[in-house]
C-alpha cells in the first residue's frame, strides 16, 4: 500500500532518493545488527550502486547511516571524514552479488564488526527512498524498514510462538504482524515479527536467552 | 490510498468535497493516525521545500561534478526574458533552485523522487505567492499531489530506472498540475484533466543523465517539467478537457516505461549521456570527483 507521505517525502540530503536516501537507510538498518556504530565496515556495492555511487554520495550516505545519521542529516556530506575521526574503519569494494535478473541493480552487502559481534546484511534500494533487506548472516529475510522488526530462527519446539509473544508482552512490545515459515516439520522456524514499539538490545538478548532460539536480530524502523 | 484517480474523483464528487479532503481522510484511515498528524507532516515538508527554494535562488551552490549550479539565480535576477518578473519565470527559477540544492547534497523533499523534486515546490510555492494562497491550502495541495503520485506509483512507476524520466519529472508535472488546479479553485474533475494534460506532454521522456548523476539534464528537466505543469493548469482551469482519462494516460506511461530500452532508464547508456560531449564531460567530471574525494 502506497502512503501519501511516501510520495511527499522523505526529507533528505540529495541528490538521489535511491542512491543517497535509500543507501543511508540501508546503513541505518545494518547498524542495528551490531548494536551501535561499528568499528569496522566492509561495504560491497553491486550494479548501479557500484557504477554511479560515488557521484551520488552513496558511500557517504551508507557510512553516515552506519553512524546513525538519518537521510535528512547534513552531516552525511562529510560522513567519511567524521567516520575517520570517530574510529569507524570502512572500506568499499565493487562486487557482483548475484545475476542481473535475480539481484536488484541497487544492492549492497555490508559486513560489520563491533566488539565481539560480527554480522552481514544484504539489501537493496528500490527507489523513492524505499529499501528492502534480503539477507542477514546468510538467512533470507524480508524487511522493509517501515516497522520495527524482529527476525529470528528457532528450533521447531511446541509453544515457541506463545513464549516469544509472552516475552515481548513482558518487555512492553506490541506485535503488529507475525510471519512464521518452516521448510519442513521439525525443521527450523523462521519468524519475522513487526512490532509497534522499538525493541531495545535487551529484547534481542532476552530472545537469544531461549535455548531453542538459534539466532535473533532487531531492526529499528527507518521510515513510516 | 486510491489506486485510480477515477475512484478518487467519484468519492470527492459524491461527498461534494475536494480531492485533498478525500485523500487526507483515506491516508488517516490507512495509517491509523489523525488527519492533523498527516497535515503536520506535510507542513514540515512545505518548510523544507521553501528552504530549498530560498537556498537555491542565492546561486552559490555547485554540484559534486561542478556541471550544474548558479542557473536558478540567473533566471531569478534576469530582466531579459519575455516572462521576466512574472509568476512563470518565478516558477522556472524555483524549479532550477531546488534541483541545484539537490545536486549539491542539500536538503530537499523527494516528491516524488529526488531527481524530480524541483517541479512540485516550484509550481505550488510560486503560484501560491503570486495568488496569495495561505499555507493551509498549500498543505491541501500537497495532499492532492501525494494522492496523484500514489496512483502513478500503483499503476505505473515513479522510478527513472524503471520508467524513464516520464516516471520522475513527468509524474512530478502531473502531481504539480493537479495540485495547483485544486489550489486555484478547480473542481476534482478539472484536477483529473490537469493530470492528463501534463502527463500526456511527458510521455516517452527518457532518463539519460550524464555519468548517471542527478545533475544534467535533470536540473533543466525539472524546469521544463514545471513549464508543462503550468500549461496544463492554464488549460484545465479554462475548462479544457482531455479525452483520454488521467488513469489511462498514467497506464500508458507505465506501458511505455516497461518497453523502454534499458539505455534510456538511468543507466547513462543512451540519450544525452551518450552524446560525444556527454561522454567527454562525464569522464572528465567523474575523474575530478574521485580526485577530490567528494
Amino acid at each position: 500500500m502506497v502512503s501519501l507521505l511516501d510520495i511527499i517525502g522523505p526529507v533528505m540530503v540529495g541528490p538521489s532518493s535511491s542512491h543517497t536516501a535509500g543507501a543511508c537507510r540501508l546503513g541505518l538498518l545494518a547498524r542495528n545488527l551490531v548494536g551501535g556504530t561499528p568499528e569496522r565496515a566492509l561495504v560491497e556495492l553491486h550494479g548501479s550502486f557500484a557504477r554511479t555511487g560515488e557521484g551520488h554520495g552513496t558511500d557517504k550516505a551508507i557510512v553516515g547511516g552506519l553512524m546513525g545519521f538519518r537521510p535528512d542529516d547534513e552531516r552525511i556530506r562529510t560522513a567519511l571524514d567524521i567516520a575517520e575521526r570517530e574510529g569507524l574503519a570502512y572500506s568499499f569494494d565493487k562486487a557482483k552479488l548475484g545475476e542481473e535478473n535475480e539481484v536488484h541493480p541497487n544492492t549492497v552487502r555490508i559486513t560489520l564488526e563491533r566488539a565481539e559481534r560480527s554480522h552481514v546484511m544484504m539489501g537493496s534500494s528500490l527507489g523513492a527512498g524505499r529499501v528492502f533487506v534480503t539477507e542477514i548472516d546468510g538467512f533470507p529475510v524480508e524487511v522493509h524498514g517501515n516497522h520495527h522488526t524482529i527476525v529470528l530462527v528457532a528450533e521447531d519446539v511446541k509453544g515457541s510462538v506463545a513464549r516469544i509473544a509472552g516475552l515481548l508482552a513482558d518487555d512492553g512490545i506490541n506485535i503488529a504482524t507475525l510471519r512464521l515459515t518452516r521448510k519442513q516439520k521439525g525443521g527450523d522456524a523462521f519468524m519475522v515479527i513487526e512490532v509497534d514499539d522499538p525493541p531495545g538490545e535487551e529484547v534481542r538478548d532476552h530472545l537469544r536467552a531461549f535455548p531453542w532460539v538459534r539466532w535473533a536480530h532487531r531492526l529499528d524502523k527507518v521510515s513510516g | 490510498m486510491f489506486t485510480s484517480l477515477h475512484a478518487a474523483i467519484a468519492a470527492a464528487e459524491k461527498e461534494s468535497t475536494s480531492l485533498s479532503a478525500v485523500a487526507l481522510a483515506l491516508e488517516a484511515k490507512d495509517q491509523g493516525r489523525p488527519v492533523a498528524e498527516i497535515r503536520d507532516a506535510l507542513r514540515r515538508a512545505l518548510v523544507v521545500m521553501r528552504g530549498a527554494v530560498e537556498q537555491g535562488l542565492v546561486g552559490d551552490l555547485k554540484s559534486a561534478s561542478g556541471l550544474v549550479g548558479g542557473d536558478a539565480a540567473k533566471v531569478h535576477q534576469s530582466v531579459a526574458g519575455p516572462f521576466s518578473g512574472t509568476p512563470f519565470a518565478s516558477v522556472i527559477a524555483r524549479a532550477l533552485a531546488v534541483q541545484e540544492v539537490n545536486a549539491a547534497m542539500g536538503v530537499i523533499v523527494a516528491a516524488p523522487t529526488a531527481g524530480g523534486a524541483g517541479v512540485l515546490p516550484a509550481v505550488l510555492t510560486g503560484l501560491a505567492e503570486a495568488k496569495q494562497i495561505d499555507d493551509e491550502r498549500l498543505i491541501d495541495a500537497l495532499a492532492t499531489a501525494g494522492l496523484i503520485g500514489a496512483v502513478v506509483a500503483e499503476r505505473a512507476s515513479l522510478s527513472g530506472a524503471e520508467g524513464g524520466c516520464q516516471a520522475e519529472t513527468g509524474a512530478a508535472a502531473g502531481m504539480a498540475a493537479g495540485a495547483a488546479t485544486e489550489m486555484l479553485g478547480g473542481t476534482p474533475r478539472q484536477v483529473g484533466h490537469a493530470v492528463a494534460l501534463a502527463q500526456q506532454g511527458t510521455l516517452g521522456l527518457v532518463c539519460d543523465p550524464l555519468g548517471g548523476l542527478v545533475e544534467l539534464p535533470c536540473v533543466f528537466r525539472n524546469a521544463t517539467g514545471a513549464a508543462i505543469a503550468l500549461a496544463a493548469v492554464e488549460m484545465a482551469l479554462a475548462g479544457v478537457e482531455f479525452a483520454i482519462p488521467a488513469d489511462e494516460v498514467i497506464d500508458t506511461m507505465g506501458e511505455i516505461g516497461r518497453s523502454m530500452d534499458v539505455r534510456y532508464r538511468e543507466t547513462a547508456g543512451g540519450g544525452l549521456a551518450a552524446t560525444p560531449t556527454g561522454r567527454r564531460l562525464a569522464k572528465e567530471r567523474l575523474v575530478s570527483i574521485k580526485r577530490s574525494g567528494a
